[in-house]
């Protein structure tokens, strides 16, 4: 109890569990944001499509195709929900993502015209599909009936590509602001030149900072893995020591990186400016949301250079696709690295008075 | 070296030859000599930004000189510095503790990086905080805070103690507490250099002090040396209407050792008031002014300071 890196350890402890607000950005921040976007990206490929049908001038003139009949045609079928349309309305409706496709009615049967943006997805989705139902309707016969086999892999939604990389970039973040900003505020109130005018070693002060933050990363990563696992049945394939492993060199390699951020700063704004310096390429470019490989060839040894496309890449290995230690050893050596380097960086240039 | 040794007053607990210490474009401390004898409590005295801090920083081992020789307790920084920083407690003049900790978590804190240090009960005894031993740093007044760094200092069991303006910002209350405690710390054995910008403090705790103006020594000894240094042991501080008085004829009078003019009126130095008040008298009266205010008071640190200076402690 006694030896100066558990008392120092225990400080940077209490100053997580006296600070209310610390604890909602580490444990309740995460679970928020995952069920926000588990809820927007949720399977969505079962919803009908939406369609718009355009009432003419023609069709109220008691033309051979009004409307009516096309909704009533294109509702018969489960894929589609249609809906008659004015034409201001359809522009603003497409616009807004609200109907996917605006069928136009002709004057003469079978002259259809179909009005849509094709760089949507859904779009081209509604246009094969109506155009199947109306053709079919038409009197078109099929060439043969193909049987269909339907299968639901949980592990290859957008919800399970997403959970790894938002558990990467929490456990980061928190590295990042945690370690770094308590640093800023120790320097600013002179409490590390105190320190430093003691016997203190220098190794035991930032190892106790490293040290703390490990001690909720458990939980912390865990309330967000079980969440993600029993409300949106996102899986872990691999090995949960393997998992564990991960996590906790990406906390320390974040946690090396932050203490190396706020060896020098003077004041919160450096720290600040430091910390975005750092996190914003891993926001974009270390595959949170969208996948790192969307960014060009050039810069792909930066991109994979960062610890946090390593952790990610890593988790998502294990997670998803149940991978094991030699398959990952490649960005666990990325971790290691970025661990050693600013861990023995910080403690050289580290500024105590 | 053993405990016995450096308590003997013969030993010197620092020394320091020459001292320097230049920032960007300033020349902070200009080739201060100093000697602190083991066992004494001495004092830094001297205006804000005289070279004060610089100089207790460069002796506690948090910034470099560029020149000078500095020896503490028989070491030196750069060689010495775990053993050196073993037996030094020290307290800053700006440092704010953390607000989250209790008092005792922040004494357990600072105990544990020494080897041979304090029971926590009997620092807190000594510092007075016993009763708020569970409070938060944040919720303790300025006095309370200041006795905690304090004892923060005094948790390593040191043998030199060194304080930068410790009662700055204190009320007179608070003050008197925190002096008691450091001569409680003194009776026990221990040196401390401290600094400070008040003439009752430094006539009040140092057996001996050195009077620092522009990062130099300007006079070493007992306050009642340094007070006996004036030739005089009073002064007549007053103000007159009518014509101006001169100083030749003022330092002519019976009994006046000395005579200036000061921003309000005139200040005279005396050994023998009675005789100098009827001779004063007088020369107003024939000059034909008149007296506005007399003041008289035994001569203090800070007239010392006036005389070798001219200007004030502290100057607003």
């Amino acid at each position: 109890m006694n030896s100066p890196f558990v008392q120092l350890t225990l400080v940077k402890l209490r100053e997580y569990t006296r600070e209310p607000e610390a604890m909602f950005w580490v444990f309740v921040f995460p679970v928020l944001m995952t069920c926000a976007l588990g809820i927007a990206f949720r399977d969505s490929s079962s919803a009908e499509i939406q369609v718009g049908v355009l009432q003419t001038a023609s069709a109220q003139a008691g033309a051979a195709q009004d409307a009516a009949a096309v909704v009533a045609t294109l509702d018969a079928d489960p894929r589609v929900a249609a809906r008659e349309v004015t034409g201001d309305r359809a522009a603003s409706l497409l616009r807004d993502g609200e109907i996917a496709l605006v069928v136009i009615p002709g004057a003469e049967p079978g002259s259809v015209s179909y009005r849509f943006d094709k760089t949507r997805p859904e779009s081209g989705v509604a246009r094969f599909t109506v155009d199947e139902v109306l053709q079919r309707a038409a009197g078109r016969a099929d060439a043969f009936v193909p049987e269909e086999q339907l299968v639901e892999l949980p592990g290859s939604r957008y919800i399970d590509w997403l959970v790894p990389g938002l558990l990467g970039m929490n456990v980061v973040m928190t590295g990042l602001w945690g370690i770094a900003f308590s640093i800023g505020m120790a320097r600013t109130k002179k409490l590390i030149k105190r320190l430093s005018a003691t016997p203190m070693r220098r190794g035991h002060y930032l190892g106790a900072q490293l040290a703390g933050r490990l001690i909720f990363l458990p939980l912390e990563a865990g309330v967000l893995i079980v969440f993600a696992h029993y409300v949106f049945g996102v899986p872990v394939r691999g090995s949960w020591l393997l998992l564990s492993l991960l996590i906790f060199l990406g906390a320390v390699s974040s946690g090396a990186l932050s203490l190396f951020v706020a060896s020098r700063a003077r004041s919160f704004e450096a720290i600040s400016g430091l910390i975005n310096l750092a996190i914003v390429p891993m926001w974009i470019m270390s595959g949170v949301f969208f996948s790192s490989s969307n960014f060009p060839d050039v810069i792909q040894p930066f991109v994979q250079a960062l610890p946090l496309t390593a952790l990610n890449d890593a988790l998502r290995a294990v997670m998803l696709a149940g991978d094991g230690f030699g398959a990952v050893a490649h960005e666990i050596a990325i971790l290691s690295a970025w661990t050693v380097i600013c861990f023995g960086l910080a403690l050289k240039i580290f500024r105590w008075q | 070296m053993a405990p016995g040794l450096i308590r003997s007053p013969a030993v010197l607990a620092i020394r320091c030859v020459n001292l320097r210490k230049r920032y960007a474009d300033v020349v902070a401390v200009d080739g201060l000599h100093l000697e602190v004898r083991a066992g004494e409590c001495f004092g830094l005295l001297g205006p804000n930004g005289a070279g004060k801090t610089t100089t207790i920083e460069i002796l506690e081992g948090l910034n470099r000189a560029d020149e000078g020789d500095v020896e503490v307790l028989g070491m030196r920084w750069g060689a010495d510095d775990n053993a050196l920083r073993q037996r030094l407690g020290i307290q800053l003049q700006e440092t704010q503790l953390n607000e989250k900790q209790t008092v005792e978590e922040t004494l357990q804190l600072f105990r544990s990086f020494y080897t041979h240090g304090e029971a926590l009960d009997t620092v807190l005894a000594r510092v007075q905080l016993e009763p708020k031993r569970k409070a938060q740093v944040g919720k303790l007044s300025g006095g309370q805070k200041q006795r905690l760094s304090v004892g923060c200092a005094l948790v390593g069991r040191p043998d030199l103690l060194f304080l930068d303006e410790p009662t700055t910002g204190l009320d007179p209350q608070s003050r008197r507490q925190l002096w008691d405690l450091l001569e409680d710390f003194r009776r026990g054995g221990g040196t401390i250099l401290l600094t400070t910008h008040y003439m009752d403090e430094a006539a009040a705790l140092c057996d001996r002090l050195a009077i620092v103006d522009k990062g130099k020594v300007i006079a070493q000894g007992t306050p009642l040396e340094l007070i006996r240094s004036l030739g005089a042991e009073h002064m007549l501080d007053f103000t007159i209407e009518g014509p101006a008085l001169a100083i030749e004829a003022l330092q002519g009078l019976a009994g006046v050792q000395s005579a200036r003019i000061t921003d309000t009126g005139y200040s005279v130095t005396t050994s023998s008031t009675h005789q100098a008040v009827p001779a004063l008298l007088g020369l107003i009266g024939e000059s034909g002014g008149r007296l506005t205010l007399l003041n008289t008071h035994s001569a203090t640190l800070e007239d010392v300071f006036m005389s070798l200076t001219g200007r004030h402690l502290r100057d607003e």
